[in-house]
C-alpha cells in the first residue's frame, strides 16, 4: 500500500470514528445522565438520514435539511421522553431494552410508512463537494474532512456546556444525586427531557451528516447501535475520552480490515472488542476497580 | 488474655493502600486471636473502612500481606477468603431482602458445604446444611423468625440476620463493620450480647464508633488517624495515650 | 398441593392435542413448545440468574446451522448425531461468549452480548458458510435410528411434535431440578444480592457461566428443532432482533418461574400470528404492544391472575413474598 492510499484511508478512519463518536455521545450521555439503556438510540441514527434525504430533495438545501432535521428530532425526543421514557427511570435493564426494542419496532415502521423501504443517496451541499489537494499526491473529498471538523467542534461545544456552564452543573449533579436536587427545586423533569432530547439528537445529527456519503437504508440504524455500544464498551465505563479512542480504534479497525481482511473485515471489530475485554474489562480508559 | 500465637485467626503486616495521590492505609498492622475482640476506632476519614475492605477482599492492598490462620490471602477476592474462613457484616446490612431468615441464612450453610453448586437434589434434603442454619439461626436469637422474609424484619432483625449468616459460614475471624450504626438503645443491647458471645470460638475485629459499646467488648483496642495506626493495646493502655488522647478522644474529661 | 395440577393437566391436554385438531394445529404447536423452549432458555439466564443477554438468538441459529451443515444432502440426518454436536456448538458459543461478556456487569454486559450475537450473525452472513446472506435448506427432516434401522422419521408432523414435546418436558424437568437445588439458590443469590453472596463464598463468575453455556445449550436445542421443522435456516436465525422478541416472551411469561416462558411464547406467537393476517402494519401494532407490555405488566402475565380468577385467601401475602427459587415449580 502506498503512502497516499495509506494516507485517504488513514482520513477515512479518522472521519469514521468521528461519526460514530458523534453517535455514541448521544448514547453515552442518555445512559450516564439517565441511566437508561436506549436501543432505539440507532434507529434516530437512521431517520436523521431519512430526513436528511428528504428535506434535501425537497429543498435543495442540506444545510435547512441539517437544521431541520436536528429540531425534529428534537422535538421528537421531547415528546418521547415525556410519554415512554421517563417511566425507565430507576427501573430495570430488562424494562429499559424491551421497551426501547418496541420503539425501534414503532419507529420502524414509521419510516416504511413515511419513506418506504427504498434505499437513498443525498448529495452534499454543492460548497462542500469536490477534493482539496492537500499534498502533491493526496486531494480528499472536502466534504469528509469537513465533518471531522464539525463533529469536533459538536462534541467540544457539548464538553463545554456539560463541564463548564451552570445548566452543565446541574445536569451533572442530578446524575449523581437525584434527590438533592430536587429539595433544591431544580425542575429536574424538564432538565432530563432535553438530557434525552440532545442525545438522540446527536443520533440523528450523525445519521444526517453521513447521508451524503454512505447509502441512506433502512438497516443502517442497527448497525450503527452495536457500533455505539462497542465504542462505549471499548472506551469504558464512564470515560467520555474513552469513547474518543474506542470510537477511533474501531474507525481504523474497519476502515484498514475492509483493505486487509474484506471477507472477514465485519467481525474484526468484534475480535478487537473480545481482546480488549480479556485485557481491560473495564474498558481501555475505564476505572480500574469497580 | 491468654494469647497463644497459634490462636491468631487473623494477621495483617504492612498493609499500603493508595487511591492516585490519597494514602488511605499506610503501614498498618494488625492482628486477631481466637477469644478475642478486638476493635478498631478513629475519626472518620482515619481509614478504618479501607482497612476493613482491604481485610475482606473488596480492595487489593498496594503492598503488605493479610494471613488468615496458616493461608496467605492478600491477593485473594472475596470469595476465596470466606472460604478461607473469614466472615464479614457490612455497614448497611447485605442480606437476600426476598428470602426468608431460613434461605438466608442457608444459603450461608451452603456456601461452606462441601457441594455448593450441586446440581441435583432439593436443598432441603442437605441435613448437614439444615442442621448448621437452624444453630446459627438460634445462635443470633432469630428462631422465633425464622420463616420471616427479611425485608419485613426490623433493623436490629436484619443486622442480627446478616450476623447469623456469618456464623453459618462458621469463619475463624468475623469482621464486623459499625454493626450498631444507626440502632437505638434497646436493639443495640441485643447486638452488644450477640457480638459478646461471638468470641467464644472464633476471632472478631470490630470497627465501631459506639464508644461505651466498645469499652464494653473490646478485649484489645487499636487506634487509627489518617490512615496509620497511632495506637493498640488494651483498652486502659489506649485510653492513657498521649496521641490517641489528642487526636481523638480529646481533653473533654473523658474519664477511664 | 395444587401446584401440580395445572401442569398436569396442561400435560394431558397436549399429548391429546395431535388427535383432536387438524395437522395445521400440530405444526404450529410445535412451533410454539420450540420457541417456549428458546424462553424457557433464556430465562435461566435472565430470570433465575439475573443475565439479560441479547445474544441467546445465536445459539439458537448456530445449532440450526450445524444441522444444515451436518444434513446430507437430501437424506434425513441422524438426530442422535447431529443433535448433540448442535447443542455442543452452542454450548461451546455460550462458554467463549460468557466468559468474556461476566468480566462486565449490568447495562454493558446487556451490550457486549447484543455485541457478539451480531458478530456471529455476519459470521453467516458475511462468509461463504452455508449459503451466506441466502440461507441454507435442511431437505430432509432428521430421523431417529439406530445402525442404520430407522426407530423414527421425523418427516410425520405427529412424531415430530412429540419428540418435541418429549424435550420441552425434560427441559422443564431439568430446570425445576436445577432451580431447587443448591446451584439454582446460588445462582438467585448471586443475583439478588451479588455482594453478599459473593462474601458468602460463592464463586459468583463461575455459577454465572454454567448457568449461560446451559441455557446457550438449552436454546441450541430448540434452534436444532426449528431448523428441522422450517426446512431452512437463514442469518436471521441469529440475529438480536429475534432475541430481543424472546425477551419479551419471557418478560410476559414471567421471569421466576420455570413453566411461565412458555406461556409467555404461545402468548406472543399468537399475537404475532394475528396482527400478521391483520395488517400489513403489524410490527408497529406490536412494537406499541410490548411498550405497553412492558409499562404495565412488569411481572409478566401472572400479574393478570388475580384478577382473573380471584384473589385466594389461604394466599397470604407472606407467601407470595416468599423466595422466588424456593417456589420452584409453575404455580
Amino acid at each position: 500500500m502506498d503512502l497516499v492510499t495509506f494516507g485517504v484511508q488513514l482520513l477515512n478512519a479518522i472521519q469514521y470514528g468521528m461519526v460514530l463518536f458523534l453517535v455514541a455521545s448521544g448514547l453515552t450521555l442518555v445512559f450516564g445522565i439517565l441511566g437508561v439503556i436506549n436501543l432505539a438510540h440507532g434507529a434516530f441514527y437512521m431517520l436523521g438520514a431519512y430526513l436528511a434525504y428528504w428535506i434535501a430533495t425537497y429543498t435543495g438545501s442540506f444545510l435547512l435539511a441539517m437544521v431541520l432535521g436536528v429540531a425534529i428530532a428534537f422535538a421528537v425526543g421531547l415528546v418521547l421522553e415525556n410519554v415512554f421514557i421517563r417511566r425507565l427511570y430507576g427501573r430495570d435493564h430488562l424494562v429499559q431494552v424491551l421497551l426501547s426494542f418496541g420503539l425501534i419496532l414503532v419507529i420502524d415502521e414509521v419510516r416504511e410508512i413515511l419513506f418506504g423501504k427504498d434505499v437513498h443517496a443525498v448529495a452534499p451541499p454543492a460548497w462542500l463537494s469536490g477534493s482539496i489537494q492537500l499534498t502533491d499526491n493526496l486531494s480528499y473529498p472536502v466534504y469528509r474532512l469537513a465533518i471531522c471538523g464539525f463533529c469536533l467542534i459538536v462534541a467540544a461545544l457539548i464538553f463545554f456546556v456539560i463541564t463548564r456552564t451552570k445548566i452543565g452543573m446541574i445536569v451533572r449533579a442530578g446524575a449523581e444525586n437525584r434527590e438533592m436536587t430536587r429539595v433544591l427545586g431544580i425542575k429536574f423533569d424538564v432538565v432530563n427531557r432535553y438530557v434525552f432530547a440532545v442525545g438522540i439528537a446527536l443520533a440523528a445529527l450523525g445519521g444526517i451528516v453521513i447521508a451524503p456519503i454512505s447509502t441512506v437504508f433502512p438497516g443502517m440504524g442497527d448497525g450503527m447501535l452495536i457500533l455505539s455500544f462497542v465504542v462505549v464498551v471499548l472506551g469504558g465505563i464512564g470515560s467520555v475520552a474513552g469513547a474518543a479512542v474506542g470510537a477511533l480504534l474501531i474507525g481504523l479497525t474497519d476502515t484498514f480490515g475492509k483493505v486487509f481482511f474484506p471477507s472477514v473485515s465485519s467481525i474484526l471489530i468484534y475480535v478487537l472488542m473480545a481482546a480488549v475485554l480479556l485485557w481491560r474489562p473495564n474498558g481501555i480508559l475505564g476505572r480500574r476497580e469497580v | 488474655m491468654v494469647e497463644a500465637a497459634s490462636n491468631v485467626a487473623l494477621r495483617a503486616t504492612g498493609l499500603h493502600k493508595q487511591f492516585g495521590g490519597l494514602r488511605a492505609v499506610c503501614d498498618v498492622s494488625i492482628d486477631v486471636h481466637v477469644g478475642e475482640i478486638h476493635a478498631v476506632i478513629g475519626p472518620n476519614g482515619a481509614g478504618k473502612s479501607t482497612l476493613i475492605n482491604l481485610l475482606s477482599g473488596e480492595l487489593i492492598a498496594n503492598s503488605g500481606a493479610i494471613a488468615v490462620g496458616a493461608a496467605d490471602i492478600t491477593r485473594l477476592p472475596p470469595e476465596r477468603r470466606a472460604r478461607n474462613g473469614l466472615g464479614r457484616a457490612y455497614q448497611k446490612t447485605t442480606i437476600f431482602p426476598k428470602f426468608t431468615v431460613h434461605e438466608n441464612v442457608r444459603l450461608a450453610a451452603q456456601a461452606r458445604s462441601p457441594s455448593p453448586l450441586r446440581m441435583f437434589g432439593h436443598v432441603r434434603s442437605d441435613a448437614a446444611v439444615h442442621e448448621r442454619t437452624v444453630k446459627a439461626i438460634a445462635r443470633a436469637g432469630l428462631s422465633s423468625q425464622t420463616m420471616i422474609v427479611a425485608d419485613r424484619l426490623s433493623h436490629g432483625e436484619q443486622r442480627q440476620l446478616e450476623i447469623a449468616m456469618v456464623l453459618a459460614t462458621d469463619p475463624r475471624i468475623i469482621l464486623l463493620d459499625e454493626p450498631l450504626a444507626g440502632m437505638g438503645q434497646a436493639e443495640a443491647r441485643g447486638i452488644i450480647d450477640l457480638i459478646a458471645s461471638l468470641k467464644v470460638d472464633r476471632a472478631v475485629l470490630l470497627v465501631e464508633h459506639d464508644m461505651d459499646a466498645v469499652f464494653e467488648l473490646a478485649d484489645r483496642l487499636t487506634v487509627m488517624h489518617d490512615g496509620c495506626v497511632i495506637a493498640s493495646g488494651s483498652p486502659q493502655d489506649v485510653r492513657m495515650h498521649p496521641a490517641v488522647r489528642s487526636a481523638y478522644l480529646g481533653d473533654h474529661g473523658d474519664d477511664a | 398441593m395444587r401446584g401440580w395440577l395445572i401442569p398436569v393437566v396442561l400435560l394431558a391436554a397436549a399429548l391429546a392435542l395431535p388427535f383432536v385438531v387438524p395437522t395445521y394445529y400440530v405444526q404450529f404447536a410445535s412451533k410454539a413448545l420450540i420457541m417456549g423452549m428458546l424462553a424457557m432458555a433464556l430465562n435461566l439466564a435472565v430470570g433465575h440468574g439475573g443475565m439479560v443477554s441479547l445474544c441467546h438468538a445465536a445459539f439458537f441459529g448456530l445449532a440450526g446451522y450445524v444441522l444444515a451443515l451436518m444434513a446430507p444432502g437430501y437424506d434425513p440426518a441422524s438426530l442422535l448425531l447431529t443433535l448433540p454436536a448442535a447443542v455442543l456448538a452452542s454450548a461451546a458459543a455460550a462458554l467463549v461468549i460468557g466468559a468474556l461478556a461476566l468480566r462486565t456487569r449490568g447495562v454493558y454486559f446487556i451490550m457486549v452480548t447484543l455485541a457478539f450475537g451480531e458478530m456471529l450473525f455476519f459470521l453467516f452472513h458475511d462468509t461463504g458458510i452455508a449459503g451466506g446472506s441466502d440461507g441454507a435448506y435442511v431437505n430432509a427432516k432428521p430421523e431417529i435410528a439406530i445402525a442404520g434401522h430407522q426407530l423414527l422419521d421425523l418427516a410425520s408432523p405427529l412424531a415430530f411434535y412429540f419428540v418435541v414435546l418429549a424435550f420441552v418436558v425434560a427441559t422443564v424437568a431439568l430446570l425445576t431440578m436445577l432451580v431447587n437445588a443448591p446451584f439454582g439458590h446460588a445462582l438467585a443469590a448471586a443475583r439478588d444480592n451479588e455482594r453478599r453472596a459473593r462474601s458468602l463464598g460463592f464463586p459468583i463468575f463461575r455459577v454465572r457461566l454454567i448457568a449461560f453455556v446451559l441455557s446457550g445449550a438449552l436454546a441450541g436445542i430448540a434452534g436444532y428443532f426449528a431448523a428441522a421443522q422450517f426446512g431452512f435456516v437463514a442469518p436471521q436465525m441469529l440475529g438480536w432482533h429475534l432475541s430481543a422478541t424472546v425477551l419479551v416472551m419471557v418478560l410476559i411469561g414471567g421471569l421466576r418461574s420455570v413453566t411461565g416462558p412458555l406461556i409467555g411464547a404461545l402468548v406472543l406467537i399468537v399475537l404475532e400470528e394475528v396482527l400478521k393476517a391483520s395488517t400489513d402494519y403489524w410490527k408497529l401494532v406490536e412494537g406499541f404492544i410490548i411498550i405497553l407490555i412492558v409499562l404495565a405488566l412488569p411481572g409478566g402475565v401472572r400479574q393478570l391472575w388475580p384478577l382473573i380468577v380471584g384473589e385466594r385467601s389461604d394466599e397470604a401475602p407472606q407467601s407470595r413474598a416468599r423466595s422466588p427459587v424456593a417456589e420452584g415449580r409453575h404455580g
